[in-house]
């Protein structure tokens, strides 16, 4: 018999660059061991994944996170209130910070569980510290350095040769090819995502990624390596393949282990033409193509939930090799009652 | 010259490296190579397969083959360890 729970789970905004919350969902949905109920946590009344009611069963706005941790508890206490929550899985690098501070209040004051990194394993592998992070647990990483403003660019061009990548503290990459391009995505990618700017070593090659969890206690739980074999003009896989490849999931257990990594995770890298892997980044929550790991056999979700719950979850030991995902777009036809509902009053 | 173990080569011709996630498709006489490399096979063996089979002559095979077995070297579907 299956275990009843109800899980809030945010990033429902599916879309061409999508969150994760829905792959998240879909696959807690095909949980052997627990009855999900899913409750959605959005930001924006556009977030397709509010208007899924095969998948989320019920759904609230939560405050962004720049409003603070007290906005948030207080969204958190009304919403646990009507739905009695077990568990919550955060999906958004911009809003873990605030989720990891209420962690152990929201255990404490209503049993309910998250399974989060640490603040210290949260900042160590931000990308303006990956280089540093590289070198502490033994993985290359490209040679990166952060940038404030624009009048370091002609150091920066002396100390990078072109093209070099220009990326924003959370999210966006741009190569550029000289100076003036610095410049531009700079100035873009800022103005979005706020300073410092990373500018990192372009490193030719193929992009592998892995989706994996750790337990907290240095055992990866699982690790699922993928290559994009079509990418949007956003960067992301709209079709990707699940990799034999031992020595990536090595690096990513190694990762793991030394760090303590504490829930889910994505290991992007650059694999070169000599078969040397670059960690180009660590995304501290399971990426938008997470299902893919189900569909391989491990079910990074549920497992995340286990552990979220205390309970024992041993490492997954295979999974299946040349699974494909393909994404589609989808039209839903929504009343705009619905639209109209969680507009004013913040539910649906 | 040898196929990568674990590249899997479909009666089709279809072929996947797991990998790199490549995949690649083959007519009939580039799935016999495959097979017969993947057997260990000489290349003497397979030129002499090959000629008592199909129409063709010495230095055509020798082009064709030395072209072919460079696109798997290239893909990463084979090797050159002899």
């Amino acid at each position: 018999m299956k275990q009843k729970i109800t899980v809030a789970v945010s990033g429902l905004n599916n879309i061409d660059s999508p969150g994760p919350g829905i792959p998240v969902i879909r696959a807690l949905k095909e949980s052997k061991d627990f009855d999900v109920r899913i409750i959605g946590l959005s930001y924006e009344t556009l977030e397709p994944g509010l208007y899924m009611h095969d998948l989320v069963d019920k759904s609230y706005q939560i405050p962004f996170p720049g409003a603070g941790i007290d906005s948030l508890l207080e969204r958190i206490y009304y919403i646990h209130n009507q739905e009695k929550l077990d568990v919550i899985i955060p999906n958004f690098d911009a809003e873990l910070a605030n989720f990891m501070k209420i962690e152990p209040l929201l255990k404490s004051d209503l049993g309910i569980s998250m399974f989060l990194p640490t603040q210290e394993q949260f900042d160590e592998r931000h990308k303006a510290n990956l280089f540093e992070f590289g070198e502490k647990h033994g993985v290359d990483v490209p040679f990166s350095k952060m940038m404030f403003n624009t009048s370091e660019i002609p150091v920066i061009s002396k100390e990078f040769s072109y093209p070099m990548v220009v990326k924003g503290k959370f999210y966006d990459a741009y190569i550029a090819y000289n100076a003036e391009q610095v410049a531009n995505y700079f100035n873009k990618i800022s103005a979005k995502w706020g300073l410092p700017i990373i500018i990192q070593e372009y490193v030719f090659g193929s992009e592998v990624n892995v989706t994996a969890l750790g337990d907290g206690k240095g055992n990866a739980i699982s690790a699922v390596p993928m290559r994009k074999l079509f990418i949007t003009d956003k960067g992301k896989a709209w079709a990707g393949i699940s990799l034999d490849d031992e020595e990536l999931v090595n690096i990513a257990n190694r990762v793991i282990s030394s760090s303590k990594w504490r829930g889910g995770m994505e290991l992007e890298f650059i694999k070169t033409a000599e078969n040397k892997y670059y960690l180009l980044e660590i995304n501290p929550r399971f990426p938008a193509w997470v299902y893919l790991a189900a569909g391989c056999g491990q079910n990074q979700p549920e497992a995340l939930v286990k552990l979220a719950l205390g309970q024992n979850v041993p490492p997954y030991k295979a999974y299946d090799i040349g699974k494909m995902f393909i994404r589609y777009s989808f039209d839903m036809i929504v009343d705009l009652k619905e639209f109209e509902q969680i507009s004013t009053i913040g539910e649906l | 010259m040898k196929i990568k173990k674990n590249v899997a080569i479909s009666e089709s011709g279809f072929i996947f490296n797991p990998t790199t996630g490549d995949s690649f498709s083959t007519n009939p006489i580039g799935l016999e190579i495959i097979r017969m490399l993947k057997d260990d096979k000489s290349k003497d063996e397979i030129r002499k397969s090959i000629l008592s089979k199909y129409i063709t002559d010495e230095s055509t095979f020798e082009k064709d083959y030395y072209d072919f077995v460079m696109m798997l070297q290239t893909n990463q579907v084979a090797d050159d360890s002899e």
